[in-house]
């Protein structure tokens, strides 16, 4: 009896330093890889492998410039849905007029960063994951290094670097569409004119409180790109592999996502 | 000690994990000669070919190719020596998202300096060489599986590379089509001096372009020699391959039953 029970414990432990070994690898890839990934873009030009600034650019079109439609229709539901929550409750303390304060605050400090890493994730994590991952399966990644390509600097680092730059501008295009969002519910229900709807939310925020929201989006473009081009590059298992990396890196990075920015929270507002 | 050779392997060994795939593999290719490099399934010919292209750290042993040692130098030098290698993957590789033209262009564009023009003819040029002219602007799932083996030839080759790499060059593709490619193999060594390495099974291609033949079995080499040596190889393993014979390994009854009842 004690025997089995012994093993029992055994086992558990076993498993539980496994799994620290596995999390503990997995993020030290990460670690890795972006490090790599700024040396090339640094360090690029002195080895004879720069990293191609149209890669960049053509990266930026499809990261940020194709999500931008998306990005509207979301941000302004969720505009609209804010305005809603927050007149039914301050109706309770007769403050509706207060709910600008609320939207302005929320939507740049959380839901607009929040709403569009999310939406990023879904489109631009899963595709590199994706792209990576069947790269990787047609052995096109060892054909990139055997050309002497490196696979970081030419699929990585322009990727990371269009996320860098397009991240935090569609977190305020989807900023503004969100607040645009919440204007057209009180004009409609408030009778709230659109200027004073502006001025009142202009007057209430603050540029550290815009920053904030630019600064987890920032988080987010490195925990994306990481997540969906690590999990794409461990692809094994034709097919298959490259839909389980894919879903993989998806869930990951809306995870991770919510997870940073919880911690980012936390400490930006002690 | 002769440093002339165009590849040198001495004492190579690897593994995967915990299994020992290539025991003391030592190989020698001349400047110029065309090197088969033959096996069943599971020989550990594959493994071989992408520790000679350096895509893997081996366990020991080292791996010369002009007369650099890929396991020692630094990562400029193997930087220098990757412009000098071409190889043709299995299944082509072709970046998916490029025409055939922009995946033949991509070593000069990282590569050199040329201008735009310039490396558009260079590329149509090795399109004629593999036969392929006028399919620049085609995408690689336009293609057929021999269109995209000759199209990743002439990526490949657009360095004009001192050492060639094939991997089952001949795999997949009609008997013409297999001929066809044997022949542009033995073209390119003619005309260009290129140091070649092919990696197949299959025997009628590999008899006819070999200079030299190197028979892996189990990650050892059975013997390295010329065709007519291979063919009168008196290794009872050598002439199944060569006979299409299946293996007549005994079986050892408590190995056998330690696998089944999965003790190993």
């Amino acid at each position: 009896m004690a025997d089995v029970d012994d093993e029992r414990i055994r086992n558990s432990v076993e498993n539980l330093g496994r799994v620290v070994v596995a999390f503990v690898s997995e993020f030290g890839y990460y670690l890795a890889l972006v490090y790599e990934s700024f040396y090339w873009v640094v360090a690029g030009p002195f080895k004879r492998q720069p990293v191609r600034f149209a890669a960049a650019v053509s990266q930026m079109v499809e990261v940020g410039i194709a999500a931008l439609p998306i990005v509207f229709v979301l941000s302004f539901a969720i505009g609209v849905m804010l305005a809603i929550q927050g007149v039914h409750t301050l109706k309770q303390f007769g403050a509706e007029t207060q709910v600008v304060l609320g939207i302005a605050l929320s939507v740049t400090r959380e839901f607009g960063p929040l709403i569009t890493g999310i939406l990023v994730a879904g489109r631009t994590g899963s595709a590199l994951a994706a792209r990576v991952g069947t790269m990787q399966v047609n052995q096109e990644i060892d054909a990139l290094r055997v050309m002497g390509i490196n696979p970081v600097r030419y699929l990585v680092s322009p990727v990371l670097l269009a996320m860098l730059v397009m991240m935090p501008a569609i977190t305020l295009f989807s900023d503004l569409a969100a607040m645009l969002g919440g204007a057209v519910y009180c004009n409609a229900g408030l009778g709230l004119g659109y200027v004073a709807y502006w001025d009142q939310g202009t007057a209430f925020i603050t540029a550290n409180d815009v920053m904030q929201g630019l600064l987890k989006s920032m988080v987010f473009a490195v925990i994306i790109t990481l997540i969906g081009v690590s999990n794409g590059f461990s692809v094994s298992g034709g097919a298959e592999g490259v839909g389980r990396a894919t879903t993989r890196a998806v869930v990951l990075a809306i995870s991770y996502i919510v997870l940073a920015d919880m911690t980012f929270t936390y400490f930006l507002n002690r | 000690m002769n440093t002339d050779f165009a590849i040198q392997v001495e004492d190579l060994v690897t593994h995967y994990g915990p299994v020992k795939i290539l025991d003391q593999i030592n190989l020698a290719i001349n400047p110029g000669e065309i090197m088969i490099i033959m096996g069943g399934s599971g020989s550990g010919k594959s493994t071989l070919l992408r520790h000679l292209l350096g895509l893997h750290t081996p366990t020991s042993g080292s791996i010369k190719l002009l007369g650099k040692d890929i396991t020692k130098v630094s990562p400029t030098e193997m930087h220098d020596l990757r412009t000098n290698m071409g190889v043709s993957f299995q299944g082509g590789a072709l970046i998916s998202s490029m025409t055939v033209g922009e995946n033949i262009q991509l070593p000069l564009r990282e590569h050199t300096k040329l201008d735009e023009s310039t490396m558009g003819i260079m590329a149509r040029m090795k399109l004629e060489v593999v036969n392929l002219g006028g399919f620049e602007d085609l995408m690689p799932s336009q293609l057929s599986g021999g269109m995209i083996k000759r199209a990743a030839l002439a990526r490949a080759i657009v360095m004009d590379p001192k050492m060639l790499f094939f991997d089952e060059p001949s795999a997949g593709l009609d008997p013409v089509a297999a001929s066809e490619l044997d022949d542009l193999i033995l073209k390119l060594r003619d005309s260009m001096k290129m140091t070649i390495v092919v990696v197949t099974h299959e025997l009628e291609s590999a008899f006819k372009i070999a200079d030299r033949i190197t028979v892996l079995d189990h990650g050892k080499i059975l013997l390295t020699g010329s065709v007519s040596e291979v063919k009168n190889s008196s290794i009872a393993r050598v002439q199944d391959l060569l006979n299409r014979r299946s293996r007549h390994d005994q079986i050892n009854a408590d190995e056998y039953m330690d696998r089944l009842t999965g003790e190993t």
